[in-house]
């Protein structure tokens, strides 16, 4: 993917994501977040929710990825703003779709719209900035 | 003044102040720490790992993912809970008030730069705004924004971060209902009939293993299972385990009728595997027009619901 080879409409390859107990944690600890309702299911059920559910971290990460997969090393991610709606509980699925929304030629920035959805509905919202240029600091 | 406009001007008070008290990174950006967010993530691009790649892609060397951006700063684990310094008074406004639920609602994350190996991030968080008290699919809650500034070293801003987060009130009196409503799969994954000649199979699948009949007379593999050699006709055989790796030999994309419990458009490949039988399974995290007959597959097991696996395929 390079950046001449962009054009709003452009959809990403979808990916899905099962989302079981293991990935939960093992996204919760390498993004370095204890919190017990993303771990500890009897926890998480006494703070009214039916399961432990994926960090928003790992939510963020699991985005990235998905974008730079299809965008290619040389993308720079620049900027992400992110919504949450369902919760991904364990044993559900999400599948993670994206669309190029925008195109800046002069400053070389692309706006990607991705969305992931699982059995309960909508879990994420995201809008991703992706720069191809040659001013970006080198480090 | 109500218990409620009383808890939001507490928690107003707190609003354009330190949300928490500033902290230094314990560790600087490491390639251990990379790599364990990369295998979580599922995340391959080289810029993160392989410092070639990384160069070629006009990075002085490797790079730490954005996305771990706040990661660096976060608190260790200590049981029992943070340490009254790692903690936000704010939020524990709420907790004492009952609110005792958290979730985030809102990432925003800006990047000045990429952070190499060797950076120390640095980070201050300050309290943004308080809500009103709102009612929620999770019950009643207030949306809390905290907004971070990252730097390194120098001084030098590397990034920030909005971050809003609910605190609610756990609906105890609902919890029952609301596990019943929301329960992912109601209807659950189909199962395949497990018989005396195929039993094997799924026993072995269970133990992430996939296993190949072959005959014990001549040697023949055959899949899927059955009772006899259709070559000699022995009805003895032992097993094999696959190699996992294959190449598509004929693929489908089922779009029509939908199953409840399954995703669509649901990818169906039929794989050639190395040892020359041919097994179907379904196409794992990849879309239907990257795929093309010949390419090269690798087995891969899939948890779909708890304790129950499938084989799957991705892109090798």
């Amino acid at each position: 993917m390079t950046f001449d080879d962009l054009r709003p409409g452009i959809t990403l390859p979808e990916l899905l994501i099962p989302i079981s107990a293991s990935q939960i944690v093992a996204g919760a600890m390498a993004s370095h977040d204890f919190e017990d309702v993303h771990h500890d299911k009897a926890a998480a059920q006494s703070k009214g929710v039916p399961d432990i559910f994926m960090n928003i971290l790992t939510t963020n990460g699991l985005v990235q990825r998905f974008v730079t997969d299809w965008a290619g090393p040389a993308a720079r991610i620049r900027r992400i703003a992110i919504r949450l709606g369902a919760p991904n509980f364990a044993g559900d699925t999400m599948k993670l779709s994206g669309e190029v929304l925008q195109v800046d030629g002069a400053e070389r920035l692309a706006q990607i719209r991705v969305s992931g959805r699982n059995g309960l509905g909508e879990h994420v919202a995201a809008t991703v900035t992706l720069g191809w240029e040659s001013t970006w600091p080198r480090r | 003044m109500s218990d409620a406009t009383d808890l939001v001007t507490r928690a107003r008070a707190f609003v354009g102040k330190p949300a928490a008290t500033p902290v230094a990174a314990r560790d600087p950006v490491n390639l251990p720490a990379i790599r364990r967010w990369c295998d979580a993530m599922g995340d391959r691009n080289p810029v993160y790992q392989d410092a070639a790649a990384a160069r070629a892609a006009g990075f002085d060397g490797i790079v730490a993912p954005p996305a771990m951006l706040d990661v660096w700063t976060m608190s260790p684990f200590r049981p029992g809970g943070r340490a009254s310094t790692e903690r936000m008074q704010v939020l524990e406004l709420f907790d004492a008030a009952g609110f005792t639920g958290v979730v985030a609602t809102n990432v925003e994350q800006d990047y000045d730069r990429y952070l190499h190996e060797g950076d120390r991030v640095h980070c201050t968080a300050i309290v943004e705004d308080v809500s009103e008290e709102k009612r929620t699919a999770l019950g009643v809650g207030h949306f809390v924004t905290l907004r971070y500034e990252f730097t390194d070293d120098a001084g030098d801003a590397v990034g920030r971060m909005l971050f809003r987060v609910l605190k609610f009130r756990p609906p105890l009196a609902q919890a029952a209902t609301a596990q019943a409503a929301a329960v992912p799969k109601s209807i659950p994954h189909p199962r395949p009939a497990v018989t005396h000649d195929n039993a094997f199979f799924w026993e072995g699948i269970k133990a992430r293993r996939l296993l190949v009949q072959c005959c014990a007379a001549c040697g023949r593999l055959r899949h899927p299972p059955g009772p006899m050699c259709p070559q000699c006709r022995s009805l003895e055989w032992r097993t094999v385990e696959a190699s996992g790796r294959g190449t598509i030999h004929s693929f489908v994309v089922m779009h029509q009728p939908r199953l409840p419990a399954l995703h669509y458009p649901l990818t169906i490949l039929l794989v050639e595997l190395a040892e020359g039988v041919r097994v179907v399974a379904n196409l794992l995290e990849a879309g239907a027009q990257q795929l093309q007959i010949g390419r090269a597959v690798a087995l891969d097991f899939v948890e779909v619901e708890p304790g129950y696996l499938l084989p799957a395929f991705r892109l090798a």
